[in-house]
């Protein structure tokens, strides 16, 4: 999704979306992610209005005092960004490459099944099992931190099942152009 | 999304995470940057202790572990290449922006008005916006950033204050700052008289 974004070109605007909204926005970040009330309210305090930067291809990038924060593709889920899940790496649930994906990675390829079910890889049990869909955060073999974020195209169990193909589309990795852009 | 939303009673603090200031990722992914050499000497000069964890010789067989010699070697030589490719292009970035010239241009308006257009700073890193409200706020002027004929973005300043803005320039004023004297040339433009 950012593997080409030149802010001076590919942002259409930017504005404080209404209180409402806001609110709205609060609520499905905290539905969405695993994440306390009172976490988000250090990472995003009350008084602290949210700035909504509008990119191109329906891109919209949320940021707190010119740090962006997360971000949302159409009216999808919301993704935080890279540095943010490095500060709170709980927020989403976590799937593992093995180190021979890693290259690919951060390339931006989409993550294909065997990089996951291999033993250097990692998905969650069973009883934990992530539905197609999912916001993940992407951890490698052997890393502490996770090197990308991406949303699951098959549920983990079917991964397992099928082997092929691609289980997880990338949406944002370390290095890319929103890696890039520390500040808005 | 997450079925299991658990509420915290007090805040968790965020982790302080350390990244590497020659590539800006945390430094156990520096190996898959393109500039490991600058990384590695940075990270043992800054943090010797994360160094010898990640760079120590058992650290470097725990992690060939599950690849084959064979990977292993093809990485290596990957990195190496894309290590070499990176710095010729900073080589080439850095020759270009040292060929660049920016022009200072001062334009006749009628007679005795003119205005001074500035071309090229962006070249230099140079925030144009930043730039003409300086000049604005110095010359007591107006001063805007436009596009010109050929598309490309100038700042106009109202009035002739070419010497000035040369001068500016060479003492790296405010946000004017980073750009070799030897690189800007004034030159000037003469109104063409219409309809002879």
């Amino acid at each position: 999704m950012f593997k080409k974004f030149t802010p001076s070109t590919d942002i259409a605007g930017q504005t404080p979306p209404k209180s409402s909204v806001q609110r709205s926005i609060r609520a499905a970040v905290l539905q969405q992610w695993k994440i306390g009330l009172e976490t988000l309210e250090e990472i995003w305090p009350k008084k602290e209005t949210l700035i909504h930067v509008k990119c191109r291809e329906h891109i919209s990038i949320y940021s707190v005092q010119n740090v962006p924060l997360f971000f949302q593709h159409f009216d999808g889920p919301f993704y935080p960004t890279l540095r943010l899940l490095h500060q709170y790496p709980f927020i989403l649930p976590k799937v593992g490459v093995d180190r021979g994906a890693i290259r690919f990675l951060l390339a931006g390829a989409p993550m294909m099944c065997p990089g996951l079910t291999s033993a250097g890889g990692y998905l969650p049990p069973s009883e934990e099992a992530l539905p197609k869909g999912t916001a993940v955060a992407v951890h490698a073999e052997g890393k502490e931190h996770a090197v990308g974020i991406g949303i699951t195209t098959l549920g983990t169990e079917d991964m397992r099942k099928l082997n092929k193909d691609v289980a997880v589309e990338i949406v944002t990795h370390l290095g890319d152009d929103l890696w890039a852009l520390q500040t808005l | 999304m997450s079925s299991s939303d658990q509420q915290e009673p007090q805040a968790v603090r965020p982790l302080e995470i350390l990244y590497c200031q020659i590539c800006t990722f945390p430094p156990e992914y520096c190996e898959f940057g393109s500039s490991l050499t600058r990384c590695k000497e940075w990270l043992q000069g800054a943090h010797s202790q994360l160094f010898d964890k990640y760079y120590s010789d058992e650290a470097l067989q725990s992690k060939i572990g599950t690849l084959s010699l064979e990977a292993q070697a093809k990485l290596e030589k990957d990195t190496a290449k894309k290590e070499a490719k990176a710095e010729a292009k900073a080589d080439a970035a850095l020759k270009k922006k040292m060929a660049s010239q920016v022009s200072i241009k001062r334009i006749e308006r009628n007679k005795r008005k003119h205005v001074t257009a500035i071309h090229g700073l962006e070249a230099f890193d140079i925030e144009l916006k930043k730039a003409a409200k300086f000049l604005a706020q110095k010359f007591a002027t107006g001063a805007s950033v436009t596009k010109n004929a050929q598309g490309q973005d100038e700042i106009v300043v109202q009035g002739d204050v070419s010497d000035d803005v040369m001068e500016l320039i060479e003492s790296g004023a405010g946000p004017l700052k980073g750009v070799p004297a030897d690189n800007v040339v004034i030159v000037e433009e003469k109104k063409k008289k219409a309809g002879e």
